[in-house]
């Protein structure tokens, strides 16, 4: 029995590393053709050469400070955001669960909402306050509704937590739809396509700020992973189990708090992979943490490089905004897998 | 979550299920927020822009002379707003409740089953394609749109094996609302359109006509019968589909039926004043809060409580900034909030 039940596990674990090793491939094919597709292109003999530095001025320029920024970008926001869903479904226990019930989204969105209706001019809005806002209002946002849900003696509870988030959120984006009412067209365009999802942080330095909340909480997470899979059996059987379960499921929201008021800082409204990710992940890999994280990773990165890819082929040289192209590749794929499970 | 443990608070290890229901809490809810609705139509028709006065009311509905304004604004203006909002309240509140039911999700509403996803995204097409279309087209096409959303959530979630879960109707919501809306949010980009889509979407009862009335009224009424009439069986799948097919119910038909009643009450709604959002969440949290567990209690106190939430909430929309109206989606959002926090702290797991 015992030997049957490893052979098993093997297999699986064999399975869900296949996985991930034809993920990480597609995503350098991806990461190869995002670096030669824009407005300008660059052959592969022109990129090679530019890579190690013996291109032209304007190739350099165009790859080294407007394409691989933003690739690197878009592959650590979709990691990020993928990651944090993956948390959030897995600590609530509930299949729609996503970055945005912590009020996230909502409360970044709100707050440059808040900036652009009250700020004079609208063209010359400094782009590097405006994800410093977007953190700002996520963060507290996501404090707020921590507190709101935090009961003495209790602790927290993941439907409270869910319940207040929906709340919250609701209330934002309530205030949202009165501002956007009275917005100027040219402002309502700016803050529309914000809130849609463009990677606007073409720049290292947006890099450099993402950076390390990914590089920190996402191996943090992965550490945690063998937790998860204790919580994921409902609190009073984790419990029994002899976990903190409390404490560990306020580490680990907040860590997704992190990873994803990072990410729509400098993203906008990138909703659907926090959403999707985890699933497409689930049912990639099935439901063991050590396995599920990883893929969730990967298929949120693929899917927003991939996204943001098709965003700035399809209609050169005016762009789509990520977020739309996300649900738009991502959806019909997630329905396809739909329809073909057995659970 | 598909392959994550079920977590069945009730009805495992053998134990039989215990039904915590409040009848007289029902009662007491159904009797008096028929008389505080009464109230709310009251001052809902003598408040506004105007202020008129009770007796003129009176006359305006029961001796109602033309050549009188005050009578016109009454008949023409704010009774077909009135009887909208209330309509739409009740069906958006037991749509919602009907759907947290068969899903057993505590976030699932109307809007799940792409239904507003299906109307904004027609409506975004006629406004990008069609400018100008006569109003009563925009509301025919939205309805379309709402079904034609529903149908693809239903077909979908349906091809897999083993048929239609819970889990899987929600995901397949949730997936097909995603694609919609960013179709939708691309075409208004792309178009310049978003503003007016907005104002849409806002949702309000201002504009509701005596046609659209005489339309929605006979379908909403056959369906929140049919909510009534199903009312047992959605109990029944709200303690999970296993216990439910154990009890012998044919849940397939069941959750078909409810999909069609959820269409008809929300597609309605849609239609008639946009994407209000929220009435389908927070009402049935409420009533279930109130009222328990059991459905035939749920779906009636519901209804009464989301047509109390629209109409309170659509005079507090035009008594916040007269002349102007305040969007009426984000005034139920503010009376709902407080409401659904308080609820939050609760927290009786009864789904």
């Amino acid at each position: 029995m015992q030997h049957i039940v490893s052979h098993y596990q093997t297999r699986k674990r064999n399975r869900a590393f296949a996985v991930m090793t034809i993920l990480a491939i597609l995503i350098v094919i991806a990461f190869i053709i995002s670096m030669n597709t824009g407005y300008i292109r660059l052959s592969p003999s022109d990129l090679l050469l530019t890579l190690i530095g013996s291109g032209t001025d304007k190739q350099s320029l165009i790859l080294f400070e407007f394409r691989l920024p933003r690739i690197v970008i878009s592959l650590l926001i979709g990691a990020g955001l993928a990651v944090s869903g993956c948390i959030i479904q897995g600590i609530s226990r509930n299949a729609l669960a996503e970055p945005g019930i912590l009020g996230i989204n909502a409360g970044a969105g709100l707050m440059v909402m808040l900036f652009i209706s009250f700020y004079p001019s609208t063209s010359a809005a400094p782009v590097f306050l405006l994800p410093v806002l977007a953190l700002i209002g996520a963060s507290v946002t996501a404090a707020l509704i921590f507190a709101l849900s935090y009961k003495r003696h209790k602790g927290l509870s993941p439907t409270r937590i869910v319940l207040t988030g929906i709340a919250v959120a609701a209330g934002m984006s309530a205030a949202m739809i009165v501002l956007t009412l009275k917005l100027s067209p040219d402002k309502y365009q700016f803050v529309a396509t914000w809130l849609a999802g463009s990677i606007w942080g073409t720049n290292w330095k947006f890099v450099l700020s993402l950076l390390p909340w990914i590089a920190i909480l996402i191996p943090y997470v992965f550490y945690k992973a063998r937790v998860m899979n204790v919580l994921n059996l409902g609190e009073e059987l984790a419990k029994g189990l002899g976990a903190p379960v409390a404490k560990e499921q306020l580490k680990l929201l907040a860590a997704a708090v992190g990873l994803a008021a990072a990410c729509v800082a400098v993203s906008g409204g990138i909703g659907f992979v926090g959403l999707i990710g985890p699933h497409l992940a689930r049912r990639l890999v099935g439901p063991k943490h050590e396995m599920l994280l990883p893929t969730s990773a990967l298929t949120g990165a693929l899917l927003v490089i991939v996204a943001d890819t098709i965003g700035r082929w399809i209609m050169q040289p005016s762009e789509i905004p990520t977020g739309i192209v996300v649900a738009v590749i991502g959806a019909p794929y997630f329905l396809y897998l739909l329809a073909r499970s057995k659970a | 979550m598909s392959q994550h443990a079920h977590s069945l608070k009730e009805g495992n290890n053998g134990k039989p299920v215990a039904f915590r229901s409040r009848p007289w809490a029902a009662t007491l809810i159904l009797t008096g927020g028929v008389f505080a609705l009464i109230l709310g139509m009251f001052l809902s028709v003598s408040f506004g822009a105007a202020d008129i006065h009770f007796a003129v009311v009176w006359e305006a509905i029961f001796q109602f002379n033309p050549d009188i304004t005050q009578h016109q604004i009454i008949q023409e203006i704010r009774l077909p707003r009135l009887l909208g909002g209330a309509m739409v309240g009740a069906s958006l509140a037991v749509a919602g409740a009907i759907m947290q039911g068969m899903t057993r999700n505590p976030l699932a509403d109307s809007g799940l089953l792409g239904l507003n996803a299906g109307a904004g995204f027609v409506l975004a097409l006629c406004f990008a394609f069609f400018p100008g279309l006569p109003f009563m087209y925009l509301i025919l096409y939205s309805f379309l749109g709402a079904g034609v959303g529903a149908g693809m959530v239903y077909g979908i979630g349906s091809l897999a094996k083993g048929g239609l879960t819970p889990v899987r109707l929600v995901l397949a919501g949730a997936a097909l609302t995603a694609l919609l809306s960013a179709l939708s949010e691309g075409i208004a980009l792309y178009f310049k359109i978003g503003q007016d889509l907005a104002f849409w979407y806002a949702g309000g009862v201002a504009g509701t006509k005596w046609f659209q009335l005489e339309v929605m009224f006979p379908w909403i009424l056959v369906a929140l019968i049919g909510a009534m009439m199903l009312s047992r069986s959605i109990t029944m799948l709200s303690l999970g589909e296993d216990v439910a097919k154990g009890l012998g119910q044919r849940t397939a038909l069941v959750k078909l039926a409810g999909m069609i009643i959820v269409l008809i009450l929300a597609g309605s709604a849609v239609a008639v004043v946009g994407a209000v959002g929220f009435v389908g969440l927070i009402v049935p949290h409420l009533t279930r809060f109130l009222v328990g567990v059991d459905y035939r209690w749920i779906i009636p106190c519901s209804a009464i409580l989301g047509s109390l939430l629209v109409v309170f909430a659509d005079l507090a929309a035009r008594m916040v900034n007269p002349p102007y109206e305040t969007p009426l989606g984000a005034l139920i959002a503010l009376i709902g909030v407080p409401f659904f926090l308080y609820l939050a702290r609760k927290e009786r797991r009864e789904m």
